[in-house]
């Protein structure tokens, strides 16, 4: 009889303690992330003034709107551009520097984690780094250009350089944590194909473009997705670079994507439209990480 | 020190770090009284004002506090910009505001239009204090349906501020009379600005764009606004003008390309690297904060055109406030003409207060960090003569674009027409 119980509770205990685990996860998704994204199409369907008590109904305006607003897709092509500035670099510093982790070195651990600083190191406190390294008049960069009498940059005012400088910022934060995500893949690596490879004469690069790179390819895969999500939605770069402006610049020249959204939202009071423009955001989100998915897909299947 | 005991320490100071972020991160989900992190731990009511910039509060904080010994004050100061988006993220959501907030005349407007979101301060007996102020500057405080939201702090007026040592280095004179007949208009002013610049190439005439855009517009009988929800930037000829004499200004490269109020302004200002800045009397306040070491360098005269005003602010008590009563006497008491003087005295922001413009602790009072200059003079005549412009609620927005024009001039990616139709095409998106 007693047993009998034991092995119903037993058999509650397989089906249903899977599903309690995973609860605080979904209960915190439900609450930070579903209820917004929600609320947010909710809103996004009304003329929506932050402070006002009443709000009017306005169908699928917003997104009318949205799709002949310059300033939108200006962000959008900066926000693009700053994304490919920042990503393949990272990447490919990221794979370079996994490479040399995983090589027999002295305190391994020590060089590990040193790769890890930037990232832990707070965002605001990297900007303000930079963007004295940057700075126009007595800037880190400028001096040393100076030194060679190349004349100083304005960093802020031009496109290319405002966005080479935050792709930089991005760069700096994040490569060491790639490149911790390669050297776990990297060590999965069976070691006889390399001692085999060594065999057959094959130099390091070859073994690294031939053995190293196939065989992490799907964590590649997850990286290059993972950090085009991250680069759709750079906010407190370009917000810090341009001294707290809003508006990125003078003329939008590095205004992100989610900079505009927080203009709209936070500056001009529209909440209905800032939520129209998240939402169409997302929607580009998907889009890019799809191509992107599709993209190196291919590759892998070649 | 042996290594257990350093790791000892290092948690000791983990957890301590642990905790203050936990009672932050508790703060921010649950109201403040649940968290435990709310009033103060020995039962004093604890009433946060939030400000801006400078306000010169800290002395009267610590006197308030002595005088009641149930309240402990403390100031939240944040940039400007971020303060008032901050404020309207607060009221909309209900919570974080502060129980006093200070709030700029470019942003009054938008507030002042959501009147159910702050305490009426006529139900704490503003009212009886209406004749302290001059009409404008009360009514603008006041919502459409009667409703005192705000009550006024200090009041810009205008002036302008220069350098003595860098004015005696480009051969100029240096004595204030002397150097308000360089400038009688603001074509003068940039005309000695030329002149200074072949004297002395490496530091700028101004600033940067803001504060002459901000002054001229200051002294036109019409800026931005010609009455409510009515803006005309595109077709006020007054507003053209701002924008050309500005843009002149810094195409003749009169400009040390300074944003306003940025770090690298207040760098800019520690270091002297520009020789004039208009000065309503709250940039005063910030020079001598930025500017310590040049202690009698700087100098006030009268400004190009004459007259004018740049700015001033209100104190408001948002209605989500815990201490509504406290909170609101606290902002009458702040606002009160004795406390306005003594900010004015100790930092220079000038009262908004009209008693105390005949009274000789205003009228009087020289700057010694201005080298005696009689600010107490300048500024009484000057916001006595005040002509108060119409000011709608997206001012400080408005501004913030046309400014953001003047930069791209400034940087050379436009050329001053461009640059102006963005501006339009910008400001067509606020209407």
């Amino acid at each position: 009889m007693a047993r009998r119980r034991r092995s119903r509770y037993h058999r509650l205990d397989v089906k249903a303690s899977p599903y309690l685990y995973v609860l605080p996860f979904f209960l915190l998704f439900g609450v930070f992330g579903a209820f917004p994204l929600i609320y947010t199409a909710w809103v996004s369907f009304f003329d929506w003034d932050f402070l006002a008590e009443t709000h009017q109904w306005i169908g699928l305006d917003n997104y009318w709107r949205l799709f002949s607003d310059y300033t939108f897709w200006n962000a959008v092509l900066n926000t693009a551009q700053i994304l490919v500035l920042s990503m393949v670099p990272q990447l490919l510093l990221a794979l370079l520097l996994a490479y040399a982790l995983n090589q027999r070195l002295r305190s391994p651990r020590f060089w590990q984690m040193s790769a890890l600083l930037p990232n832990i190191t707070s965002v605001v406190a990297v900007t303000i780094i930079f963007g004295q390294l940057f700075g126009r008049d007595y800037g880190m960069i400028n001096w040393f250009l100076g030194l060679f009498e190349l004349g100083k940059i304005d960093w802020q005012a031009g496109q290319a350089s405002s966005q080479i400088a935050i792709a930089t910022m991005i760069v700096w934060r994040w490569t060491g944590y790639t490149a911790l995500i390669y050297l776990a893949a990297m060590q999965a690596v069976p070691k006889d194909l390399y001692a085999a490879a060594s065999l057959d004469g094959a130099t390091s690069f070859q073994q690294f473009r031939m053995i190293t790179v196939p065989a992490i390819r799907p964590t590649i895969v997850f990286t290059v997705i993972i950090s085009t999500i991250a680069g759709m939605q750079v906010l407190a770069e370009p917000l810090l670079f341009g001294g707290g402006s809003i508006s990125g610049g003078s003329d939008r020249q590095f205004q992100t994507l989610s900079l505009y959204l927080y203009e709209v939202g936070f500056n001009r009071w529209e909440f209905g439209y800032a939520s129209a423009a998240s939402w169409l955001m997302f929607a580009l989100i998907v889009i890019a990480a799809s191509i992107n998915y599709l993209f190196l897909g291919r590759i892998r299947r070649h | 020190m042996s290594s257990e005991r350093y790791v000892e320490r290092q948690l000791l100071v983990v957890s301590r770090r642990l905790r203050v972020f936990l009672c932050t991160f508790v703060a921010l989900v649950l109201p403040a009284p649940l968290a435990g992190c709310g009033d103060s731990d020995d039962g004093r009511i604890r009433l946060t004002v939030g400000t801006f910039g400078e306000f010169g509060y800290d002395q009267l904080y610590r006197e308030y506090e002595a005088a009641n010994p149930g309240i402990r004050i403390v100031e939240r100061v944040t940039r400007a910009e971020d303060h008032h988006k901050n404020l309207a993220a607060h009221l909309a959501t209900n919570t974080g505001a502060a129980d006093v907030e200070a709030v700029e005349e470019g942003w009054l407007g938008q507030f002042t239009a959501a009147p159910n979101r702050f305490i009426d301060l006529n139900t704490y007996g503003a009212a009886t204090l209406k004749s302290g102020w001059p009409d404008w500057k009360w009514n603008f405080g006041t919502s459409a349906d009667g409703r005192v939201i705000g009550l006024g702090t200090d009041v810009g007026g205008m002036a302008m501020c220069y350098r003595r040592d860098l004015f005696t280095r480009a051969g100029l004179p240096v004595d204030r009379t002397e150097v308000a007949k360089l400038w009688p208009s603001w074509e003068k002013y940039i005309e000695t600005g030329a002149r200074f610049k072949q004297q002395v190439p490496d530091v700028g005439w101004m600033d940067g764009p803001t504060s002459m855009f901000r002054s001229v517009l200051g002294q036109q009988e019409v800026g931005l606004y010609d009455g409510p929800d009515s803006i005309v930037v595109g077709t006020n000829p007054s507003v053209k003008k701002a924008w050309d004499l500005s843009a002149q200004a810094l195409e003749r490269g009169l400009s040390a390309r300074l944003v306003a109020f940025s770090s690298d302004w207040n760098a800019g200002l520690a270091q002297g690297s520009f020789a004039t800045l208009a000065c309503p009397s709250w940039m005063m306040t910030l020079i001598q904060e930025q500017a310590r070491n040049a202690a009698g360098q700087w100098d006030v005269a009268t400004v190009p055109g004459g007259g004018g005003n740049w700015g001033g602010s209100w104190l408001t008590v948002p209605k989500q406030t815990e201490h509504p009563a406290e909170a609101a006497a606290l902002a009458v008491w702040l606002t009160a003409p004795q406390q306005q003087a003594a900010v004015f005295r100790a930092s220079g922001n000038f009262p908004s207060t009209v008693s105390l413009y005949k009274d000789p602790v205003i009228k009087d009072f020289r700057n010694p960090f201005f080298n005696n200059a009689p600010v107490g003079r300048f500024f009484a005549t000057s916001v006595t003569r005040l002509e108060p412009q119409y000011i709608g609620p997206r001012t400080g927005e408005i501004a913030t674009r046309i400014i953001n024009g003047l930069s791209r001039v400034e940087q050379g990616r436009d050329t001053p027409d461009e640059s102006w139709r963005k501006v339009l095409r910008e400001v067509e998106v606020l209407s």
